[in-house]
């Protein structure tokens, strides 16, 4: 296996290698999300071979970095990541929502080895990492608290709850990076209910916000590496993506949120990604 | 005379079938408890957090926030952020304790009690003031007389409403020894204090406070000195009626319900609470499974209350002394007709 933290060659190669993960893992599935998975691929690829401070063999580390994937229907993504770091075997992917599977439609946090909170309704996950923020202070523990926001999941209420509090509490240990992929189950995030100006309103709230291209895998890093460091002042990354993300027929469609491929679909999509992102 | 009553102060035992009990009666609102025994939990036990959403002078949490400044989070008005925030502190090894009004903790924050503390069962105790009908004053937008079915519906919930000052600090501590998370239901208006120090408190043990034989009442929280003023009552009038202090809504003491089902054969619940899905519902569907007997369920009918006194409200709400009596005649009548139409039929068969 490629050593951590990786090169950014490497990286970028295993966000391909993930990306082929959760369509495959659709694809046998019947149903999931795609979408929002792939836009999110580059980020948590980033976080989980480069950034985060874990131990895949020891998933309850009491020191580890925690990660919450505030969006937990793009968990394909999440369980992608977890298999290839070698939390568990990859096998299971091919189970991603079936009966008695380790691998549920949304997180579960006992049934997945590296799931450091179970989520699914929208919004909970980040009061879930700024908790886990808050007791990391309390603890004098030095770990980081990475959580993936949704653009869509922006419009619920208590993620504003949760984005007024955390700089009360100085939480410079927590980091959020909002997947700005535009698109939500519906239709496009701004016709629907408008989320913008995002980085004006985050800033509003205290935090210290930078912008990136999410698929840009130089700038994820320094971002991710920035933040990390930053004292006093929680870190709200505002990474711009596009939902589907390295599958054509995907990319920006909205109707690709929850919406599994079929083989010949898949077939596509992964000549499509082994051609980008593998071959690099 | 041996005492009919265990547990219960003799003061209170004397005070019953007066008017003035709750006048005269030490007193004091179950929230108030909580907060003592939250204080004296800090001091015990490190890893004990508490969690405010703007209602900690109302709850007196601030006496914990005071002596542990750095364990004391305060959220503001937002209850939703402080329940899932208590999932996540809970996930690291912390016993968070959220402290909010009961209408908050089970309705508005009620998404993230379900999906982010009950479905991977995290450890955070939810300390709910101003259950049911007991904010009498507030009017019915912080009466939260649904709190207790909605608690109970959930997989897993532990739900505890504690009926006088001295066992609702043993819940606490209960609570706190106890891995997974549990409601505690309070009360925003005084309850006067029933009990001594040898009450034995444990999550899923009912407690027979009075014995008797005729009929049982089964009551929570407030309403337990309505029951036990019922009680005593029916007794001047020859009646004798035990009474069970079934402090944990969930998990019920089957056990304790059954065997007064089968010693005395009529049973009358009694909640402040609405009538669907609380402390009734869940005798009821004991006891319709594996013993039917004459029941009747004392409760919020299917209707909003309303602002008055606290006592003035429960009265005319039905949750009253006088209520509990009428419901406890007609489960008598029928006890007492079933046992005659029984006696007849076996008269007849032996005739045949």
């Amino acid at each position: 296996m490629t050593q951590t933290p990786m090169s950014i060659p490497d990286l970028k190669r295993m966000a391909g290698i993930i990306r082929c993960d959760i369509i495959d893992m659709i694809c046998i599935a019947g149903a999931g999300h795609p979408g929002g998975s792939l836009s999110a691929a580059d980020v948590v690829t980033a976080l989980y071979f480069r950034l985060m401070r874990i131990d895949p063999q020891n998933p309850g580390w009491p020191d580890r970095d925690r990660f919450v994937l505030s969006k937990g229907h793009a968990c394909p993504v999440w369980y992608a990541a977890l298999a290839e770091r070698g939390y568990f075997d990859k096998s299971h992917l091919a189970t991603l929502r079936k009966l008695n599977s380790i691998l549920q439609g949304h997180p579960d946090m006992h049934k997945t080895p590296g799931v450091d909170m179970t989520v699914g309704s929208l919004g909970h996950g980040f009061s879930a990492g700024l908790g886990m923020a808050l007791a990391g202070k309390l603890r004098r523990k030095d770990y980081h608290v990475w959580v993936v926001v949704g653009d869509g999941e922006s419009q619920e209420g208590s993620i504003w709850e949760a984005a007024m509090a955390a700089p009360k509490w100085k939480l410079d240990n927590l980091t959020v990076i909002v997947d700005r992929n535009h698109l939500q189950n519906d239709f496009c995030v701004d016709e629907e209910m408008p989320i913008e100006p995002l980085a004006e309103k985050w800033r509003a709230f205290n935090w210290h916000v930078e912008t990136i291209d999410g698929h840009d895998m130089e700038q994820i890093v320094s971002a991710l590496e920035a933040a990390r460091e930053r004292k006093a002042i929680p870190t709200a990354i505002i990474a711009e993506t596009v939902k589907g993300k390295g599958v054509s027929y995907m990319e920006n469609v909205a109707d690709w949120h929850g919406k599994a491929p079929c083989q010949a679909e898949a077939d596509k999509a992964l000549e499509e990604i082994r051609r980008c992102y593998c071959e690099i | 005379m041996k005492s009919k009553y265990r547990y219960v102060l003799p003061e209170i035992q004397a005070m019953l079938a007066s008017k003035d009990l709750f006048a005269k009666a030490k007193s004091e609102p179950t929230r108030y408890s909580y907060a003592d025994a939250l204080l004296a939990l800090g001091g015990k036990n490190p890893a004990v957090v508490s969690l405010d959403a703007d209602v900690s002078k109302s709850m007196k949490t601030t006496m914990f926030a005071a002596k542990f400044p750095e364990r004391s989070f305060n959220f503001g008005i937002a209850e939703q952020n402080m329940m899932a925030a208590a999932a996540g502190m809970a996930t690291t090894g912390l016993i968070p304790f959220a402290n909010t009004y009961a209408v908050f903790a089970s309705m508005r924050a009620l998404d993230m009690v379900r999906n982010s503390i009950h479905y991977p069962h995290l450890n955070v105790k939810i300390a709910a003031s101003h259950s049911g009908i007991t904010p009498g004053p507030d009017g019915v937008t912080h009466q939260a007389q649904e709190d207790l079915s909605i608690m109970r519906s959930i997989a897993g919930s532990t739900v505890i409403a504690p009926a006088d000052p001295t066992s609702a600090r043993m819940a606490v501590m209960a609570a706190a020894e106890y891995d997974g998370p549990v409601y505690l239901s309070l009360t925003r208006d005084p309850v006067p204090v029933l009990y001594d120090e040898s009450f034995p408190f444990a999550i899923g043990k009912a407690v027979v406070v009075r014995q008797g034989v005729d009929a049982t009442l089964i009551a929570n929280r407030d309403l337990v000195i309505q029951a036990l003023m019922a009680a005593e009552l029916l007794a001047k009038k020859g009646f004798d009626v035990r009474v069970i202090d079934a402090h944990t809504l969930k998990p019920l003491d089957e056990r304790t319900v059954l065997r007064a089902a089968r010693e005395t054969g009529a049973v009358v619940t009694v909640e402040n609470n609405i009538i669907f899905g609380g402390l009734g519902s869940a005798v009821a569907e004991l006891l319709v499974e594996k013993y039917p007997i004459p029941m009747k369920r004392i409760g919020v009918k299917d209707t909003f209350a309303e602002s008055g006194p606290y006592l003035e409200v429960i009265d005319k709400y039905g949750l009253t002394a006088r209520h509990i009596v009428k419901a406890v005649k007609d489960v008598l009548k029928r006890k007492l007709a079933g046992r005659a139409k029984s006696k007849a039929k076996r008269k007849g068969l032996r005739q045949r």
